[in-house]
């Protein structure tokens, strides 16, 4: 059996505390939005899933060119990690977002570029997963995850960008909001607290659980390596 | 006194959701850690035989 390392499991301590005091300051300590009441609350979450799981993608595609320069199989478990944790995270932004769409916008989901690029993208990586497993030779499959995540990254900036960029009513945080956006609102000091602890909360519990994932990914490569000594 | 509209059913909802699927995937890489720490155990063991035998 692994022995966990004493810094991981200070960082799991941290992030069931940092995870308490961020749903406190969203739940209790953010005032109430005056026009959508307690659901703006879910904003806060909802922006920092979005924060640590647009970053990952984007850093499976760092470590997809990592590992296509390098050949060194410890970025491909890197990228299945960053993958797989932000997936994780962006099912929940997209959840999140659809709760506070039913009474913000009187729909559980409208097809804005918003909504349309982030459910694409999140496709993108649950594909990801399903066309890696049907990949036996490890080499040919942290190529071809390689290769995809680095594509797959090219969603996370469109996704991002485009409420800048095209007509949408999906409000804007940073920068200005397209004429249409519906549901934005002027953040108070209060508010502002709750969204960076939010950001900070999120970003600590995505590197924790990144460490985690990747830990078990290097435990996977040592059982395929031992049923292939065994088998011969 | 200020009003506000009564939307607190969603925002439990919202968090509920949240920290459930974070729970949820905590719990799933601690039980894929826990059955690859078996493997790995079962794997070792079966390969000691081997070299035994040889």
């Amino acid at each position: 059996m692994q022995s966990k390392p004493i810094a991981l499991t200070i960082l799991d301590i941290v992030s069931i505390i940092v995870l308490g005091i961020a749903t406190y300051l969203a739940v209790v300590f953010a005032p109430t939005e005056a026009v959508m009441g307690d659901v703006q609350r879910v904003f806060y979450f909802h922006i920092g899933t979005a924060w640590v799981g647009l970053v990952g993608f984007v850093l499976s595609a760092a470590a997809g060119i990592a590992y296509l320069v390098t050949k060194d199989m410890k970025w491909d478990r890197f990228e299945v990690a960053a993958v797989e944790v932000s997936t994780m995270f962006f099912f929940i932004t997209i959840v999140l977002g659809s709760i506070w769409a039913r009474p913000a916008w009187n729909t559980w989901w409208t097809w804005d570029p918003r909504l349309t690029t982030a459910a694409v993208t999140e496709l993108i990586y649950i594909a990801y997963f399903m066309l890696r497993q049907g990949i036996e030779d490890p080499d040919k499959r942290a190529r071809f995850g390689a290769v995809y995540a680095l594509l797959g990254g090219l969603s996370a900036p469109i996704t991002f960008m485009v409420i800048r960029l095209f007509r949408t009513i999906h409000p804007v945080v940073i920068g200005n909001a397209s004429a249409e956006a519906q549901g934005g609102f002027d953040m108070t000091a209060d508010m502002r607290t709750a969204f960076f602890f939010a950001l900070f909360a999120f970003t600590v519990i995505f590197i924790d659980m990144m460490w985690h994932r990747i830990r078990l990914g290097g435990l996977q490569e040592k059982v395929e390596q031992l049923k292939l000594n065994v088998s011969m | 006194m200020e009003t506000f509209p009564d939307t607190s059913g969603y925002m439990i909802a919202g968090h509920v959701i949240a920290l459930i699927t974070m729970g949820l995937y905590v719990l799933s890489v601690y039980l894929r850690n826990k059955n690859l720490n078996q493997d790995l155990e079962t794997l070792q063991s079966l390969e000691a035989e081997q070299t035994k035998k040889k």
